[in-house]
Parts: structure tokens; sequence; C-alpha cells
């Protein structure tokens, strides 16, 4: 079987792309990085690709809000192909500013397949503040990228991370089942404790968490204590984290 | 046309309006697509060139940025908007952000008087205010555009240096004569140093140009050419830094010759050594403390993007792995006012303003350049109200097969990549602001634009390096082009710059201050001349800017010229070599405080929440947390630990996903020592640095050290003797534990002169404050250790001796005292004690272990109890010791010791490996939530249950 390929985009001051691409390999994907810049000048190596993933950062700085500035850029230059690309059998997964970027480019979650249409935003952490943490989520719908885990234990890193939708909207966007991911305690006022959402076709998966900084167990907060509790009930300690089942999931998803 | 667009939101309550000022004549059409893209209509509305109005409101106060000053959401609108349409925008349009805020509240004109002025800071922002009258007359806020309008001609002026003594000296001090009587501006150049110029230019037979004698002020300064480390002082000929730092590197390296770590010391933008068989890494630390007194924000921020620039500007360019802070601050409570001028009308700002202000400002930088910043710390002393410490660093990653002797060559280009030129720190931080008026640019403060440079790094980092476009490459810091282009220069042995080809931020910049400018997010580099084409395209098409501004040669001359012709031709060794030496002497001081009296208090419970709530021992959590510490998923050892979230000392990162080496990261400062004892003060510094790093698993065998000095008046023998001692020192610790200095930087007159709330005029010094930072490898991260304890009935130990050494420690600064018992560290014991631990630690023998440090063994028992969220109880009975009193035994600040936990099951095996040292168990920790300290005699001094430790140690900060 080959190797999936995965699709990471970089540019402007995303800069998760590294990690993201090193999680989706150990996953047993191939990845690729490429600049926006490059996509948009040959825009039809997107058709090379099984999934695209918008990794974490700070495109444009979050001026006038965060993942406006890159996603009018995808949009202003890329629309048609993006289009394409997620009405076919593909996977893409939006991680943090990634996310951010997804729903202003209203690939989720896309009520009634509209895609292109804004109709969810991130807002400002209601602390105002940047905020780092690990925390424990949910799954409270399926989607591809979340099969086989019911509960797992992601860092978040953001400033704004604060889901926010209109009654209408979140209703159907319940109804529909799109919320797939909440935090148990909620770290930034978002709505409903919502942590990451699909469009309708689950395919398309957004979440401010970031798996890619959970693939070993050495990044886990309490691994010292684990280590030590392994150690002393003589049991090897484990070479990875939650966070990279999600990858395995994407990759698995092609095979 | 000035159109203005404003963004208000449909859900929030509070009325804060984005603003965008575009200068630019545009259609309707255009309007409403720019404003479309502007607003998220899921929350958003937008008015264009309309007011906003909303229900109840009674006053409008807009904030906005002065003329010149870095606008990076305007550049982001401005990129939008070019990208969005397909135009552009010539020099005469732009793009210009505020924010508006509609005040609901009945407030009077005094009122909002003073809530305009708290919300701005006057060098770099404006403010206007408007009733709701007025804004509804006038149809909302005025559309203000803060261009910078420069009328100054493109001239080069002659300085006649044919004059006497007198001016000479005012000239090296106040700056060279505009022609309206004006000074330019300090050029800090002594009459010695002045009188030197003068005979090489008469030598010449003509007077020095503007531009000249500017590049020669800039290259010798005190910042750039270190002379106070570099002079003679004393019986010392070769100065400080080469007699005991630099000298203390060669030693060891010679000595531990294959062993040695380092593969570039001092010479680089950064420090470099081994990180394993595939990669180095480097290291370099920074100050930024008059920018940040300033403009706490600005300062800040550049000052964190700027040393980044030391990693990428490192080898051949290293990508920034690890961030790293220190802050120095007064008492963020302290309420006294203090002034610039006599007439109290240019207060500095408060404390806490500044705490507020570089905070955010390392979190901007950090942040959004996707650096993780896990390690730091904040220290609090009053002696910090006239001029703030902003300590910066960064760790930076390169492979070996990238790295190349940095060669610029004859005939290549000199490239400058990154932002433009602007009128942007100007003569550092000695600025006067009585200069800044509305219409003028803000001269020496900075705003960095940590995306503009990501741009950059990336397209260094992950291209350019490895195709080998360029030569060379250094950081453009300090003095700016003059600085960079010919520092470079010695590379090739000349240079001629072509200085009208430098691209500007607007038109009418004097020639000698695009030299010496030193606008952000830009690098010098050799690119030769076959591989423009590929570099210019490559930095094309990722959006960064590329320009030639002249050619390396070997002419053994730096030249600029200027639309062809000449304006500086100065002999590269005198520009470099040609300074004069000045010598210094010192005059011996030993400072004697009075000894505190302090009641022997039976039950010392409130003394250690005291201690625990103490600003230089407190948690800090609003600050690792702000931090993002996650991103390149790097993190090992997070800056809060355990389950308690205890700010520990040392942070640990693994940069290399399929590598087991990890790099450890620490620092030590004891300010409040120097005045009793630079020479311990530094050894204090050392061992902790050293030994921070030695309590989370790393072999003081692959530990190097970075110092920076941060001194007083340095013109006064006794700071002098002060700084002669601490670098001895240096010398001799870092001897002992062979850890090599690799990078150090110094600042050496913090000093403020002002004016208290009376118009006394006052003088605030920071105390001598060294930071030594250390960096560490270890080979298998898995035998990282936490600071928490990890299970109940494990053994508690102590390592290393107690003494009665309390001066200048925190349990005597919280009685209102000094003392005289510095710590005394002996370093031969230290070193037998941390090579034994680093053996336990690779046989997995320990299960935490937390190094003592300020607050003494007391909390740094109640910090390890804290975060294994885990009771201890300890007897003081069995310590190792020499302490006459139950407090001084808990709150001694004796060097060279370690708390550690281990296994029952380890007992014999641990104190096999660490026999011979002064090691002694000392208790245990329980399967309760209570700390239990027995005394001296045996009796309980100590019981409190963790949940009042945590609150006293998590109170301080809370609402930060």
């Amino acid at each position: 079987m080959k190797k999936p390929k995965v699709l990471i985009l970089s540019g402007y001051g995303l800069n998760c792309e590294d990690e993201t691409k090193y999680a989706f390999e150990l996953a047993g994907g191939l990845g690729k990085i490429i600049h926006i810049n490059d996509l948009i000048k040959n825009k039809n190596q997107l058709n090379d690709f099984q999934i695209m993933a918008i990794p974490g950062g700070f495109a444009y700085g979050d001026d006038t809000g965060s993942g406006n500035a890159y996603s009018l850029k995808l949009k202003n230059h890329l629309w048609e192909n993006l289009l394409k690309f997620v009405i076919k059998d593909r996977l893409v997964i939006g991680i943090c500013n990634g996310f951010q970027i997804l729903v202003n480019l209203g690939l989720v979650p896309a009520l009634n397949r509209k895609y292109g249409e804004r109709q969810v935003a991130l807002l400002p952490n209601e602390s105002t503040r940047y905020t780092t943490g690990w925390f424990d989520l949910k799954i409270t719908n399926d989607t591809p990228w979340l099969t086989g885990i019911k509960k797992i234990s992601l860092p978040i890193a953001h400033g704004e991370g604060k889901f926010f939708a209109s009654k209408e909207v979140l209703s159907q966007i319940n109804k529909k089942n799109l919320v797939v991911i909440k935090y148990i305690n909620n770290p930034t006022g978002t709505l409903e404790n919502i942590a990451g959402i699909t469009d309708e076709s689950k395919r398309i998966f957004g979440l401010m968490p970031h798996p890619e900084r959970a693939m070993f167990f050495t990044q886990l907060p309490n691994w010292p204590y684990l280590k030590e509790k392994y150690l002393r009930e003589r049991k090897k300690l484990p070479e990875f984290g939650p966070g990279l089942q999600i990858f395995k999931n994407g990759v698995n998803y092609f095979k | 046309m000035i159109n203005r667009i404003e963004v208000s939101s449909k859900i929030s309550n509070t009325q804060k309006i984005g603003v965008y000022t575009i200068k630019k004549d545009l259609n309707q059409n255009q309007l409403k697509k720019i404003a479309s893209s502007l607003t998220n209509p899921v929350y958003q509305d937008f008015k264009i060139n309309q007011p906003t109005l909303v229900k109840k409101f009674f006053w409008g106060i807009e904030t906005g940025f002065l003329p010149g000053v870095t606008d990076n959401v305007a550049s982001t609108v401005k990129e939008i908007i070019k990208d969005q349409l397909k135009i552009k925008f010539n020099e005469n349009e732009g793009v210009f952000s505020s924010q508006l805020l509609l005040i609901s509240e009945q407030l009077n004109e005094k009122d909002i008087i003073k809530i305009s002025q708290g919300l701005i800071n006057p060098l770099i922002q404006r403010v206007h205010f408007k009733t709701q009258k007025e804004y509804l007359k006038d149809k909302g806020m005025d559309r203000i555009v803060p261009q910078v309008k420069l009328t100054s001609a493109n001239q080069v002026d002659e300085v006649d240096l044919n004059v006497s003594d007198e001016e000479l000296t005012r000239i090296g001090k106040s700056g060279i004569k505009n022609k309206d009587g004006s000074t330019r501006g300090p050029l800090a150049l002594d009459l010695s140093y002045i009188k030197t110029i003068k005979n090489y230019f008469q030598k010449l037979g003509r007077n020095p140009t503007d531009i000249e004698l500017e590049s020669i002020a800039q290259t010798w300064s005190e910042h750039c050419h270190h002379t106070i480390f570099a002079d003679p002082i004393d019986e010392i000929k070769n100065g400080l830094f080469n007699n005991y730092i630099k000298r203390a590197t060669v030693e060891i390296r010679k000595k531990k010759g294959k062993r040695d770590l380092c593969t570039s010391v001092f010479t680089d933008n950064s420090g470099g050594i081994k990180f394993d068989k595939d990669y180095i890494i480097s290291h370099k630390v920074e100050t930024h403390n008059s920018p940040s007194a300033l403009d706490p924000f600005g300062g800040a921020i550049t000052g964190i993007v700027g040393v980044n620039r030391d990693a990428i500007g490192f080898d051949m360019g290293a990508k920034p792995i690890v961030n790293y802070y220190g802050f120095c601050f007064a008492d963020p409570n302290l309420k006294s006012l203090i002034f610039r001028d006599k007439e109290k009308k240019q207060s500095l700002l408060s404390p806490r303003r500044i705490l507020d202000g570089v905070v955010a400002g390392v979190n901007s930088g950090s942040n959004c350049s996707g650096i993780p910043t896990p390690q730091g710390f904040l220290y609090f002393d009053n002696k910090y109200q006239g001029k703030p410490l902003v300590f910066v660093g960064t760790v930076g990653l390169i492979p070996k097969k990238s790295s190349a002797i940095k060669k610029a060559r004859p005939g290549d280009y000199i490239v400058m990549v990154g932002g433009r030129v602007g009128q942007d720190g100007i003569h550092g931080a000695t600025f006067s602001s009585e200069a800044l008026s509305a219409g003028s640019p803000t001269g020496a403060v900075q705003i960095g634009d940590p995306i503009t440079q990501k741009k950059l790094s990336d397209v260094i980092i992950k291209e350019a390096r490895d195709q080998k476009l360029y030569n060379s490459i250094t950081d453009n810091g300090a003095g700016g082009l003059s600085c960079s282009v010919a520092e470079m220069a010695k590379e090739s042995n000349g240079v001629a710059v072509d200085l009208e080809k430098v691209p500007l931020k607007y038109p009418g910049l004097e020639p000698w201050k695009i030299w010496v400018s030193e606008s952000q997010e830009r690098m010098t580099l050799s690119v030769p001349k076959n591989k423009w084409k590929k570099f210019s395209e490559l930095m094309k098409n990722r959006d960064v800017k590329a320009t030639i501004i002249g050619e390396f040669n070997d002419s053994g001359h730096c030249v600029v010229n200027y639309h062809k012709k000449i304006i500086m031709d100065i002999d590269m060794k005198f520009l470099h070599d040609g300074l004069p030496v000045r010598r210094m002497k010192t005059v011996h001081i030993k400072n004697v405080f009075k000894e505190p009296v302090i009641p022997q208090l039976k039950n010392l419970n409130e003394v250690l929440l005291s201690m625990m709530q103490r600003l230089n021992i407190t948690g800090f959590e609003f600050v690792s947390k702000q931090y993002d510490h996650e991103v390149q998923a790097n993190s090992v050892i997070k800056p809060l630990q355990g389950k308690g979230k205890v700010n520990g000392e040392t942070s640990v990162v693994k940069p290399i996903f399929d590598s087991p080496h990890a790099m450890a990261i620490s620092q030590g400062l004891y300010p409040s020592y120097s005045e009793i004892d630079c020479y311990q003060m530094a050894g204090a510094s050392i061992d902790t640095a050293i030994r921070n790093l030695v309590a989370a698993g790393v072999n003081i065998d692959k530990i190097a050290l970075l110092d920076n000095f941060c001194w007083c008046s340095s013109n006064d023998p006794q700071r002098l003797y002060q700084l002669k001692k601490a670098a001895e020192a240096c010398y001799d610790f870092a001897k002992i534990y062979e850890t090599p200095f690799i990078s150090g930087k110094d600042s050496m007159f913090n000093d403020f002169k002002g004016y208290d709330e009376k118009s006394n005029p006052i003088k605030i010094s920071v105390p001598p404050t060294l930071l030594i930072s250390s960096i560490g490898i270890i080979e298998d991260v898995l035998k990282t250790i936490s600071i928490d304890v990890k299970f109940p009935s494990d053994l508690f130990y102590i390592l290393g001796e107690t003494k009665d050494e309390l001066g200048g420690s925190e349990y005597f600064a919280m009685n209102n005292s000094v003392g005289n018992n510095v710590p005394k560290v002996n370093g031969l014991k230290n070193k037998k004690l941390y090579s034994a631990f680093y053996k336990a630690s690779q046989k997995q023998l320990i299960s935490s272990a937390i190094s003592i440090t300020r607050g003494g063994l007391g909390v740094a028992l109640a910090k390890t109890s804290l975060a294994g969220k885990l009771g201890i109880e300890i007897s003081l009975d069995k310590l190792p010791v020499s302490v006459s009193r139950n407090d001084f035994a808990l709150f001694s600040e004796s060097q060279g010791r370690i708390l550690a936990t281990i296994n029952p099951q380890n007992k014999k095996k641990f104190e096999k490996i660490m026999k011979g040292n002064p090691i002694k168990q000392i208790g245990q920790v329980t399967n309760n939530q209570q700390l239990i300290i027995k005394g001296l005699d045996n009796k309980v001094i100590v019981d409190l249950n963790l949940e009042k430790i945590e609150k006293a140690y998590k109170s301080v900060f809370k609402n930060y």
C-alpha cells in the first residue's frame, strides 16, 4: 500500500509545519510542506495529495483577527482548487491557527454545504490573554479523525479560541453532530466547551488543541511521574503520546 | 482622499472599535470590498467614512501611533488590500490603524483626560477625545494620517574638528550641531577618542563628514566595543574580558581536549556548543534595558526578536528553538513617582506599567515567532525603579553539515534583507524626549515586527542556508548597517556601499541616519554574484525584501558612496582598532552592614508562608502560562512542574524528534549579595546556574555558561572594583567547574538621574547585577529529573552543607536587613557532589530533585512538596550543619545544596554512589498533605497543610 500523501501548508507566520509533518510521517503518511506562494504558483499540485493540513501558528500576527488574512490569501488565489479538493473524498485538518483559518474560509462548519460562508467565529479568550496548558477533552461525535478515541489529553496554546456562533447556527451544528471534541474544563470561555468541529462530511476537522505536541511520551506534562511509576512497576516506558492517534486515523483512512 | 473604515463588534458590550485610515483614492466598490475583508460578519459590522453609532455613549476616545512608529496591523491591512484589489500604494499613500473607544459612562473632562493618558504611552502613541455632541456634529472622530514628513535635504555635512578642546568635548558628548543650532544626539566619544579621530583626519588633510564621525562613534561605543571590559584596569593590562572571561574559556578548552564542548566562542553573534554528532546549538543572552524603561512593550518585543537574530545570524544561520527571559523590576506595588525633569512633567512609568508592558512585549514577540519560551525569572528590588533590566535570550540549532566558516569574499554583493530603514533607533535610547512632537517621528523607540522577521527567518534557515546561497550573514543590531557591514567587511578586508540603494520607509532620510539607523528585522548577507539571481528570486517568492547595497572588496577601506559621491572613506584598521586605550583604576570597597536582630519563634508556620509570598520567591504562573512553551513540540520539562504546577528553575527541551538528546537551560542571579561581596555574588550565581542543571540530570562536564553584566556608574572606581572582583570569580569558578563561558554581554551604566516627588534631585542605580545563564546537554532524555516529589515513603535527602549564611538573603530582606555573611562557594567540594549526583541520576536512582536557591531549604522544601502534592516530614537535627537557629537553618542560602527523594529500595545504591559527600537523609515523603518540619531540637517548628502553602505561593500575582 502506498503511503497517503499529506500536504502541510506554511508561510506568513504559520509555525507548526515541521512537527505536524513529523507527526503525519510517524503515523505512516508521506508529508510535504509547501509554502502558500509555491502552491499558488503551481495550483495543480494539490491534486497529488490525500490530506491537507493547515498547521498552527500566528499567520500575519493575528492582525485583523486570527486566521483572517491567511484565509483571504487562500480565497483570493486558491479557492476553486480548495473547493475541488474538499468535495472529493479527501481529509482536511486545521490545528489552532489552522482551525481559525478553516473557520474564516467557511470550510467548517459549512452548514448545508455552503462552503465559503463564514458561519462561526473564534474570538479572543475570555481572559483576553494567550493561554498555554494541557487539558482533558472528550470526544462527543464521530469523525474519521477521532476514530477509537473517547477521551484525550492535549495541550492548547492560543489567544483566540473562544468558539462563537449564533443560537440558530449553534443549534444546527449540534443537530448535525458537528461538535466532535469538547473540553472537560473550559479554559477560554469557549461556547459549550467546544474545542473542535467538522463540516457535514466529517472529513474537514478543525480543533484548537495541538495533537502534534502530544505525539511522544516525553511531551506529557506528567511524564517524569509516569516514568517513576512504570520503573517501580517494572513496566516498559511508552514511546508515544495520545495525540499520535489522530494522525494515524487520518493516514489510515486511506489505507 | 482619506478614507476611514470602522469595524465594531455586534456581540460585545464594550464599545471598542477598530479603525483603519486609508490614504488613497478608492471608489465605493473598492472600499466595500476592503471593509468586508476586515470584518467578520459572524460578529462584526463595518462603517465606511461614517461614524459608528451606539445607543448610549458620552465620549469618544481614539488612540493611535505617532508618525513613524511601526504599525504591524496597518502593514497587514495594506497587504490584504494589495492582494485583494491588485493595486499598489505610492510613497504618499498609506494605511494606519487606530482604536476608538466609546465611553458609556457619564464622566467629566478631567476623568477623560486621565483615562486618555492611561491608555497610551506618549512617546509612541497619540490620543484624541470628543464629547458625544462634538462626535455627532463632526460626524465622528477626525481622520488623522500619522505620516512622516521629512524636509531635510539629502546632504552630507563636514564636521570641523579644528576647534578648541571644549568644543571637541561638547561634540563628543552632545553630538554634531545642525545648521539651526540643535544637536543630533550623543556620540559618546570622550576627549581622548575624539582627539584621536581629529589626528587621523588631520593626517588625511581634511575634516570628517558627519557620517564618518557617526560611524566611528557607533563602532567605538561601549555598546559595540565593550571598552570597559577590554581596556587595562589596575595591574590587569589585557583587561577584564581577556584576563578573566576569555582566559577561563581558553584554558578550560585546552584542558578538556577531546571533551571540549565548544564550537564557537565570543566571536560570532552567539556562542556555540556541540549538541550531538549531527547538530550544534547556540546560545546568546542580551539586555534591552533603556528602551524598555521608555516603552516597555516596544523595548521588550524589540529585545526578544532582536536576540532571535543572534541565533539566525549564528554560523550560517541557526533556527531559534528556545527563548529565555529575565526581568528585574521595582516592586509593582510601589506608588512613589520619579521624574526625568525638575518640573515633574515627565514621570517615569510606574513599576507596574513597566512590568505589564515588558511581559506583554515578550509574549507578543515570542508567541508570534513560534519560538517556545519555557525558561525565565522575575526579580524585584526597588533599585530597579529608575531602570528595569530586561534580559532576553535565544538558543539556536544548526546541523553540522550546514555549518561553515563565515567569509565574505571580495566581489560578493552586500545584501540587506528584511525590513526597510527609517529613523527608528537612531542613537539608541540616549535621545531626549523633548525633541518629540506630533509631527516628528519618534527617534529611539522601536517596535518589533515578528511576522516580517518570521518570513525572513524561515527563508534563511529553511531554504537559503542549505542551498548555500551566501558566504556570510550577520544581524543588523546596534549601530545598524554601520556596524554590520563594517564588521562583515573585516572578512574580506574592505567594502564599498552605495547608500542610496537602501530601501527606506519614507523619503528624505539623511545619509548618516540611513547608515546608523537601528530599524528592526534586518540582516546583512554577503552573496556571491553568481548566486544573486537564485537568491533574489527565492526572497521574492517568500515576500522578503532583499536589496544589493554595495560590494565587498579587499581595498582595506570602508567606503560609503551616496549617488556616486564618496561620503565616507575610513581605513578599516583605524575604524576597528584605532581607538585609544584608556587605563582604569579601582578603589577597594568593603561595605559593612548591621546584623539584624530577629526574634526566635517557636513556630515558623507564618514565617514560611510569608517567604512563599515574597516577590522573589512566589509563583509567576501568569507569565509561564501566557508564553507558549509547547510550540515546536520540543518541551520536556515545562516551566510549571508537577501536579502542583510550581515554577522550576530549569527547563528541558528535546529539539530533534529522532534523537534522545535534550538540552537544559537555567540561570543564577544574586544582586542582593553584590554590595556585601561581588566575588561571592558571582560565585553563587555560577554555582546556582550549574547546580540547577545538575539537579535536572545534566552532566557537569556538558555545561557551558553565559555572562551578562548589568552594572551601574562604571566610571566610579569603587564600582569598577566590584566589577573586577566579579570577573575574577567568573574565572576562578568556571575553571574549577570546567564550565567555559561561550558568550556574554555587558551594559555598564544602568543609572537614572532625575527628581523625586518634591523635585529633589535623585540618582537611582541598579545593584551590580550579574546574570549567569547556563546551558547543558542531556544524552538520554529519559534520565531527566523533575522537582516534584513522586511517591509516599520515598526517602528525603539533603545534599550539601547548611551554614549560617544569610547575608543578602531573602529572609534578611524580609526583615529589612542585609547582613554580612554571604554564602561562600566551595567549588571543589560541590563539583565532587555534582559528579556523584550525575552518576546516581544515570542509574535512575533519583525520583525527584530540587536545587536549593533563593529562600533556602525551607522554600525549596515547600516547593518540591507542593509540586508533588504530597506531604513531607523532615527533621533539621539530622542536617549536616553548622547553623545556630531554626530560622537560619531553614532560610540560609548556602550554595551547593540539592534536595532529592529516592525510592527506599535504592537507598543502598544511592548512598554508595554518594559516599564521601555531605549527604543526609532528613525525612520522608508522606501519604498526607502536611509539611512537617522538626527543628534542631527535634520539636515541630512547621506544620502546614499544602493548601495553605499553595494559597500563599499563588496569591501574589493572582490578578496579573
